[in-house]
């Protein structure tokens, strides 16, 4: 071995090398091991084969609105009459609370009817409203689903625990809702069977 | 916990203001300061390689009970689900499970250890009973573990060793109920048990810090036995010394251990448990985990009545027996000299006594019948023996060998190791 | 003293020498014939499953094992996850560019798999509170040929054929153990007798001095003297592989011999389907710790260089 006292000369020397590489390899084993201990928290792989639901909507009438069970959450789809479309259509962005679209579909498009109905396949159905069923305030679910519930006052939602108004395309129109109800990645697989997730 | 002058100084105006008020750096350093007698060899790196093991078991644990379900109905299945689906599920039940068997197998050997060198003499008797302690807590611990996964052998083992119960007089029976909470082992027993299994490992570290103190108080033993006379010549600051020796061992213990996890996992454990819990289905043979398994032959040993203690009782009490004798050592060893390195009659018992408890872990594996349960028999008489007959006779009727006068003449009289320069003995360590 | 010393060292050293005999003394142990030892695609450290052999083997239950034991831990999606039978790296030609074929939920196979499995999930209730059979889909388990265990074993004599998910871990040398047990039924003795509804199999751990026929035993019921007891055990379940019954695609012979080694490697797949992660990430530990505990014996070295 070579020899310098490392008390005399001021400089790392092997003798000190070595200790570093020691203690280097063993803190960077010990940060490689916090990574499963982490990462087993995250979605398992059960939940995440539930992340895909397919929906039949032969059922659901012009007018009515369904919410099925998806990642834990409601997700509402609205099948909306004519009027409810063209109510939408009319309304000018400056109008908005939130000009985004929110739709998962597709990035930084405004807050058009036609961009809140687009799926994954980049077509847009007006018929079809397809929304996560979550107020964006605190996590509430908005009334106005199921027939005979207080729609608000834009005639789409209304979440009870903070007064949100959501109109027919799911944007926030008034209340404390910071944001548009979030559409989630969905696509037609057929006219009738649409795959959230 | 540091039973030495501090040479802490705190030296910035926030570590004076601390030190008034916590003096936990002023802990921490004379903690790793502490004195250690340079002459410990690899067998004192079991100490540390139990705290790293238990540090594993705890945080392995809490991560399992994240995914893990107590409830019959769904028990196995949710430990299949930590193996299947939960990302590195398998990594980390593997590693609690074969955890367990290293957490056993360091213990065993540090517990040799102190044996062999005498570790629970005076004035160490302290640090041996909380030792002890522990060990129970241990079996308590992973025997409840065992029961989690509600396998067959989870299941009857659950149900053969909560029947021991039954056999204490007047109050079996009800001490019984009392730990199944039911009439057979089942969902209230797998709940307590879940909730026990959670708790005693806290305990257990709560009983390390004590064992630690304790022989922080005393001192290190070491191999010769030979107290420590002088400081500066005898022993050698805790670290770097031996955190770097201990880790080094450690690092070796961990290719043991990882061999078994990731290339054989369920080497140590019984095909049993991956059937699901059947109460109407014995398995054609109980056995319990490896590391009970002598005592599991003194259970079975004991095969005949003694006066008014039935077979049943008998072997309930000599396998607690051969447990607690182990409070009472310190004081049945009679010999003056701890390390049995200058006790050449003591030792050749030792040996026979290690291999005694072996040959008992494999007779525990074998059929109660014929020739095994003879050789149980015998092994469990000698077990008691060393303790009860051999130690307290032999520290009257020994010549122990001579002793070094002190732990530096003891280094400095042996082979030479192989690095070229050896400074004088009374050179101080640069730190 | 010293005579006592040197009593003392004697009884310790005959002590040792006694139990060296008892060793030996070990009685013989199973009543089963020792299994085949196969050599398996996922033995030793570095063994992995062979793919094709799991495509097969998956072939052979849902042919035939299936009609009556499930492997319910197991989900379709597993079929097609990363190590799976029909895991994908990327999409065959013609599937649309938004399906993600390595994921085993979008697997064009397993789903396939799933929606024209042999049996239904069943699901519900329904809007009119009515449960419902439905075609499976990838997150389904795998549904099994019976619905509780009082049905399984109506139909089955009342035994009860036990779930195939981690078969070859609940037994005793697993693999081997199947595949001998599932190739190795054979004609039962001439010297025991075999009550209907059961198979004789000299690889079923059994007792077949119980079957030993009137004239081969004692009054006391125990085999008489000079007659061997045959190995093996009697079982429930008929020999169910026959050569030529499943047809292969890929060319494999289409024997009992491959059949049994197929549907084993499937099995064990579906025991351990992390195997092949749990080796790889475990050749890295090791050398890891290997050269950890190097690195740390230099600096030991070093650091006690002066200390002596």
């Amino acid at each position: 071995m070579t020899t310098s006292d490392p008390t005399q000369s001021g400089e790392p020397t092997r003798r000190d090398f070595i200790h570093i590489i020691a203690t280097t390899a063993t803190a960077a084993g010990a940060a490689t091991v916090v990574w499963p201990l982490v990462h087993q928290m995250n979605p398992d792989a059960s939940v995440l084969a539930l992340s895909t639901t397919e929906v039949d909507l032969s059922a659901v009438e012009v007018g009515q609105a369904i919410k099925v069970f998806w990642q834990g959450k409601p997700v509402f789809i609205r099948r909306r009459t004519p009027a409810e479309i063209e109510e939408s259509e009319a309304t000018p962005l400056s109008a908005l609370v939130d000009d985004n679209a929110r739709n998962a579909n597709i990035s930084g498009a405004d807050a058009s009817d036609s961009a809140r109905t687009t799926s994954a396949d980049g077509e847009a159905k007006p018929e079809w409203l397809v929304l996560v069923g979550v107020c964006t305030h605190l996590g509430c679910i908005p009334l106005g689903t199921t027939a005979g519930e207080n729609k608000g006052e834009y005639g789409g939602w209304f979440c009870p625990c903070h007064g949100s108004h959501y109109d027919t395309a799911g944007r926030i129109r008034k209340g404390p809702a910071p944001e548009n109800l979030p559409i989630p990645p969905f696509q037609f697989v057929s006219d009738t069977v649409v795959r959230i997730g | 916990m540091s039973g030495h002058p501090s040479t802490y100084n705190p030296s910035t105006g926030f570590e004076k203001w601390l030190d008034k008020r916590l003096p936990i750096v002023r802990f921490s350093a004379d903690f790793m300061d502490f004195p250690t007698p340079k002459n410990l060899n690899y067998w004192w790196t079991f100490g540390a390689i139990l705290v790293v093991m238990l540090v594993v078991q705890i945080i392995t644990g809490v991560v399992l009970a994240m995914h893990y379900t107590p409830h019959v109905d769904y028990a196995f299945a949710s430990v299949e689900h930590i193996m299947r689906d939960v990302n590195y599920g398998w990594l980390i039940r593997y590693v609690h499970l074969n955890g367990a068997s290293m957490f056993f197998l360091a213990v065993y050997i540090h517990m040799f250890r102190g044996l062999y060198y005498g570790s629970y003499k005076a004035p160490r008797e302290m640090s041996w009973i909380l030792g002890v302690v522990i060990f129970l807590l241990m079996m308590a611990t992973a025997f409840m573990g065992y029961v989690l996964p509600w396998g067959q052998m989870s299941y009857w083992a659950a149900t053969v060793i909560t029947n021991l119960f039954s056999a204490i007089p007047l109050v079996g029976d009800s001490i019984r109920t009392l730990l199944w909470g039911g009439f057979s082992v089942d969902n209230p027993t797998l709940n307590r048990f879940f909730s026990l299994h959670y708790l005693l490992p806290f305990a257990i570290f709560g009983v390390v810090a004590l064992h630690i103190w304790a022989f922080h108080t005393s001192g290190n033993n070491n191999p010769t036995g030979v107290d420590v006379k002088d400081v500066k010549k005898d022993t050698l600051p805790f670290h770097p010394y031996f955190t770097v020796k201990d880790g080094f061992a450690v690092a070796l213990f961990f290719v043991l251990f990882a061999s078994f996890v990731f290339f054989n996992p369920n080497a140590l454990g019984h095909a049993d448990n991956y059937i699901e819990a059947n109460p109407l289905v014995t398995p054609a043979s109980i056995v319990p985990e490896w590391y009970f398994l002598p005592f599991y032959a003194i259970l079975r040993a004991v095969t005949f009545d003694l006066g008014p203690i039935s077979a049943k009782l008998g072997g309930v009490i000599a396998m607690f027996g051969s447990i607690l004798v182990l409070f009472v050592l310190p004081w049945l060893d009679t010999s003056k000299v701890r390390s049995m390195r200058y006790r050449p009659v003591a030792r050749l018992w030792f040996f026979l006594f290690v291999v005694a408890c072996i040959a008992l872990g494999w007779l525990g594996a074998k059929p109660a019948e014929g020739v095994y349960v003879m050789w149980a028999q015998i092994f469990t008489a000698y077990y008691f023996a060393f303790f009860l007959i051999i130690l307290p006779l032999l520290g009257i009727m020994e010549t122990p060998k001579p002793m070094p006068r002190s732990i530096a003449e003891a280094v400095v009289t042996k082979p030479k190791p192989t690095e070229a320069s050896t400074p004088p003995a009374g050179a101080v360590p640069a730190e | 003293m010293s005579t006592k010393m040197k009593n003392a060292r004697l009884i310790a050293l005959s002590l040792f020498a006694s139990f060296a005999a008892v060793g030996a003394a070990d009685a013989a142990g199973g009543k089963a014939k020792k299994v085949e030892h196969h050599h398996w695609h996922f033995s030793g450290p570095f063994g992995t499953f062979d793919q094709d052999a799991l495509q097969r083997g998956f072939q052979v239950y849902e042919a035939v094992c299936s009609s009556c034991h499930g492997v319910e831990l197991l989900s379709f999606r597993n079929l097609g996850q990363k190590g799976g039978p029909f895991y994908l790296d990327s999409c065959p030609a013609g599937i649309p560019e938004t399906i993600d074929c390595a994921n085993p939920n979008e697997n064009p196979v397993v789903k396939a798999i799933a929606s024209n499995y042999k049996f239904q999930v069943s699901d519900g209730p329904d809007e009119f509170g009515e449960m419902f059979e439905r075609p499976a889909l990838p997150s389904d388990r795998i549904p099994g040929p019976y619905p509780n265990e009082q049905i399984a074993r109506l139909a089955n004599n009342n035994a009860l054929p036990p779930d195939l998910s981690l078969i070859t871990k609940a037994r005793h040398h697993g693999p081997d153990y199947l595949y001998s047990l599932l190739k190795g039924y054979e004609d039962a003795p001439s010297t025991v007798e075999v009550a209907p509804g059961l198979y004789y199999n000299p690889y079923f751990p059994g007792d077949m001095s119980q079957n030993l026929k009137p004239e081969y035993v004692d009054e006391k019921g125990y085999p008489q003297e000079g007659v061997e007891v045959p190995l093996g055990g009697v079982l429930a379940m008929a020999p169910p592989l026959a050569d030529g019954m499943i047809e292969y695609v890929d060319g494999s012979p289409q024997t009992v011999e491959q059949y049994s080694a197929d549907v084993t490697e499937f099995l064990m797949w579906a025991a351990e389907p992390k195997m092949e992660e749990r080796k790889a990430l475990g050749v890295v530990a090791i050398i890891y710790l290997l050269v950890l505990a190097g690195l740390l014996y230099w600096s030991y070295r070093k650091i006690w260089s002066d200390a002596h």
